[in-house]
């Protein structure tokens, strides 16, 4: 049984419809990339996972439904979604912005070590852990919201566009740092990205989303090599 | 792009921005404005009198409405300027002898320096302070209006009284019908010159302050001076209406201008729909009519039956009755587009 | 001397309430991110169902929790039931709905307790301690009621995993879902807190000037303009705005010639409308910093 199985997903905005039946499955223990041009639905995918857009079709997590819930019941569990914009909480600090992302755990020794790892990972936010979050940069804002997820000790972190507004250093440095969270931390992802070469070179499978729809799938390293990805979104 | 496909697609645009009025749009102002012009005539002269009140405070809320829905920024002060408006009509006509419709300009003119001057320092407030500072202005109004050294003009606790103005040229029609008539031709005026500025470049201004302020200096709008100006406007429209106001009650006290007025006038503005102009209009019947109505329904606690019809029409008009008015007339017309679309897919593929 | 003593104390008195009150707006604030100004007519009315406690009997300190409790209820369902269809709309509906509560309590209240005004008790003994003269005992009650819900609700919000999330649910609710926080019963825990304080005024204030249906309107003003003196994202700050108010007011109406009682409140407004234009985040509020 897969983490994450989507079937016949529909989403709309109001009365526009943005995905037209999407149905993949993602395993436990893989990366999964979703690409696809401005405008294919890819955030729209992650929302709709997370119950923020109004939906139809199916969505098991761990065999559990979870299309109809509520967006606080569906991460209970187990889910975290590092948002596009980040989602900050610019009037809390750096540290209580990560303590929020362990709210619903109860065990308080492990939430201490996570806090540390987090720390481990990414230097900087301990440099600023007492300073208002909405002082911090771009860079250091994905970074915390990264760490926010991590602190809720999640099965499946869904990242949208983890690149977005980053300078092509600290994206590298960030995606090497993901690599590393999902070998060491066993933690699956689903990476939306229209940074199509950062995303696959993480990737264990890979989506090309298009206006709605998946129009082709594969293993990263297959889609890599397509002639037709390569022309239309690595631009080689 | 052709020149034809360039210009239907400005007229479209236009029409969807409320720049230009469509036929049924026109329609529809005729038949209003009709029925409005009929009104003296069909109904008794203590209604005749609430409508001329309605009117007044149409134009109150409209003052409001440029100030809160099309520049964003905030007021509870704004019974200030309808006092203002009203004592200077009321010390023009009484103690100056002038004619009634000389105050109108003078109301006007006063409360536009009086609004651009308060505006001014309000640029450094926002939100919540801005309300606090404008509440003051609510709260200091009947205090400063009940000021002993100036009782001379206005008249102290007691206030000043007014004489109804005479029809002119000896018309065969009651004091009130006129007043409703001059009333009415002062708001037509009012609103359609509110009407033009709003559409065009400086209208655009105003509300390019109100969506992005940082947006609207970076492209050289002066958004202190806008914001300025369009308190001096918003103050200039509700001091016209209080001079209105005024002569139809034939009388001005302190204690009439307060707080309450101010929050009347928000709750017409949010109830009538916010950044429209028809909207005003359903904004002044509302303070006149509400609390009629709830007088009606309850003796005993008038006002908590005012407090649940703001709330009701908060749940089912959440854009107001212009909002809600739209939207009826959006599903109606795009029922019968996709009809007459549908007729038209159908007539195009028959073969011929 | 003595005149400046007393009327600073007496000031300091009334500014223990209204820095009562500028906790529970800022109390709000902080959990909805926006001003309830119906606040005042909740706090009227929960006195009101004191005085019908105290009247039938209820020791004053059972009347004073039981209170608490029945307006901490009576919060958590108003947010739940009146105030949540509003929620995601704009702010100026929300204003509406609360400028009907205002209506609606008021009215209730004169229609159910008639609009006589009524004595309600004060619970502090007729001698203040530490044989303190310069202050009366109820005053000085007050002042010491004040500090501890004050710091009740300061340990509440710094300290407790609830109180951050309280915050974070009202800063960015869609965040605060993410992370697995229920902001709807947020909201509502913000509201029943609110009420609750509010209620603790409400029974302060009521044996100063009498318990009648408007009797905390002219107080409102002063704790919202209290709350944004000191700053409206800062409790502490708000606290000390309230008490700064209430020996401004008395100042001004002590000492500034032509201001008699009536003008009291206009000057005061003015005063701190004055301070606002200088400092617009209040005097201890954080500047927002904002990234375009």
């Amino acid at each position: 049984m897969a983490l994450l199985e989507v079937s016949n997903l529909e989403a709309f905005y109001g009365q526009t419809q943005v995905l037209r039946g999407l149905s993949f499955k993602l395993e436990e223990g893989s990366v999964t990339a979703i690409l696809g041009a401005n405008g294919a639905g890819k955030t729209t995918t992650l929302r709709a996972i997370c119950g923020m857009v109004r939906t139809s079709g199916e969505v098991r997590f761990a065999g559990a439904r979870i299309a109809a819930r509520a967006t606080e019941s569906i991460v209970r569990y187990g889910i975290a979604h590092v948002p596009e914009g980040r989602g900050t909480f610019m009037r809390l600090s750096t540290e209580q912005n990560l303590k929020l992302g362990a709210y619903t755990r109860k065990d308080a020794a492990g939430v201490a070590d996570d806090l540390e790892r987090v720390y481990r990972y990414f230097p900087r936010l301990k440099e600023r852990r007492n300073q208002q979050a909405g002082t911090l940069s771009g860079g250091e804002q994905q970074m915390l919201a990264v760490g926010r997820a991590l602190m809720m000790r999640p099965k499946l972190m869904l990242l949208d566009e983890p690149s977005f507004g980053l300078a092509p250093l600290l994206t590298e440095e960030l995606f090497r740092i993901l690599g590393t969270i999902s070998s060491e931390r066993q933690v699956s992802m689903l990476v939306v990205e229209q940074n199509a070469s950062l995303a696959l070179a993480i990737a264990d499978h890979a989506y090309l989303l298009e206006t709605g729809r998946i129009v082709m799938s594969g293993r990263a390293r297959d889609i890599s090599r397509d002639e037709t990805v390569r022309k239309a979104y690595l631009g080689y | 792009m052709d020149a034809r496909s360039n210009a239907k697609t400005r007229e479209l645009a236009a029409l969807a921005s409320g720049a230009k009025l469509s036929k049924s749009q026109l329609l529809g102002l005729a038949l209003a404005l009709l029925a409005a012009l009929a009104l003296p005539w069909l109904v008794s002269d203590y209604r005749n009198f609430q409508f001329t009140l309605a009117i007044s405070y149409a134009m109150a809320v409209l003052g409001l409405n440029i100030l809160i829905g099309y520049n964003g920024q905030f007021s509870l002060g704004h019974a200030a300027f309808y006092a203002i408006g009203a004592y200077t009509a009321a010390i023009m006509m009484e103690q100056g002898g002038i004619a009634y419709y000389w105050t109108i300009p003078v109301a006007g003119l006063v409360c536009l320096l009086a609004g651009f001057l308060f505006g001014l320092p309000a640029l450094r407030l926002e939100g919540l302070y801005l309300a606090l500072a404008t509440f003051a202005l609510s709260l200091a109004t009947p205090q400063m209006l009940k000021y002993d050294a100036i009782s001379r003009w206005t008249g102290g606790v007691q206030g000043v009284t007014i004489t109804k103005p005479d029809p002119p040229f000896g018309l065969p029609i009651s004091q009130d019908q006129w007043l409703y008539l001059f009333s009415l031709a002062v708001m037509l005026v009012l609103f359609v010159c509110a009407w033009n500025l709003l559409r065009g470049r400086t209208g655009r201004a105003i509300k390019a302050v109100r969506d992005n302020p940082i947006a609207a200096s970076a492209m050289g709008v002066n958004t202190a001076l806008y914001k300025s100006l369009t308190f001096g406007v918003s103050a200039l429209y509700t001091g016209i209406a209080g001079a209105l106001g005024a002569i139809a009650i034939q009388f001005v006290a302190p204690d009439t201008f307060n707080f309450f007025l101010s929050i009347a006038f928000l709750v017409g503005v949010v109830i009538g729909g916010l950044a429209s102009i028809p909207g005003a209009v359903f904004g002044g019947l509302v303070i006149v009519f509400i609390p009629n109505f709830a007088e009606q329904v309850s003796k005993a606690a008038p006002w908590a039956i005012y407090g649940v019809v703001l709330i009701l029409f908060m749940y089912f008009m959440p854009a107001g009755i212009w909002g809600f008015i739209r939207m009826l007339y959006a599903r109606f017309t795009r029922k019968r587009g996709t009809e007459k679309a549908t007729r038209a897919l159908a007539d195009r593929e028959q073969p011929s | 001397m003595d005149l400046f003593l007393q009327q600073t104390s007496d000031g300091l008195a009334f500014g223990g309430i209204y820095a009562c009150v500028a906790l529970a707006v800022v109390m709000i604030y902080q959990a909805t991110d926006h001003l309830n100004f119906a606040q005042g007519e909740m706090a009227m009315f929960s006195t009101y169902i004191a005085y019908s406690l105290l009247h039938h009997g209820v020791p004053y300190w059972w009347t004073f929790l039981l209170t608490m409790a029945i307006s901490f209820i009576g919060g958590v369902l108003v947010e739940r039931v009146i105030v949540r269809p509003v929620e995601g709309t704009t702010v100026l509906n929300e204003v509406i709905v609360f400028i009907g509560l205002l209506a609606i309590f008021n009215s209730l209240a004169g229609w159910i307790w008639d609009y006589t005004i009524k004595p309600f008790p004060s619970p502090f003994p007729d001698k203040a301690p530490f044989g303190i003269t310069f202050i009366g005992p109820h005053d000085f009650g007050v002042i010491g009621v004040t500090l501890v819900v004050l710091a009740a609700v300061f340990l509440f919000f710094r300290f407790t995993p609830v109180g951050l999330a309280m915050r974070a649910a009202a800063q960015n609710p869609d965040s605060a879902r993410l992370v697995g926080i229920r902001v709807g019963w947020m909201l509502a825990l913000g509201w029943g807190l609110a009420a609750a304080i509010g209620s603790v005024a409400g029974m302060m204030v009521a044996p100063i000037v009498f318990l009648e249906p408007n009797m905390m309107m002219g107080i409102l003003v002063y704790g919202f303009a209290g709350a944004l003196l000191g700053g409206i994202s800062n409790p502490v700050g708000a606290v000390a705005g309230g008490f700064m108010v209430g020996v401004l007011e008395n100042w001004v109406g002590t000492y500034v010639p032509f201001v008699g009682s009536e003008l009291k409140l206009t000057a005061a407004l003015v005063l701190i409308v004055t301070v606002l234009v200088f400092r617009p985040s209040g005097l201890f509020g954080h500047v927002v910093v904002k990234r375009v």
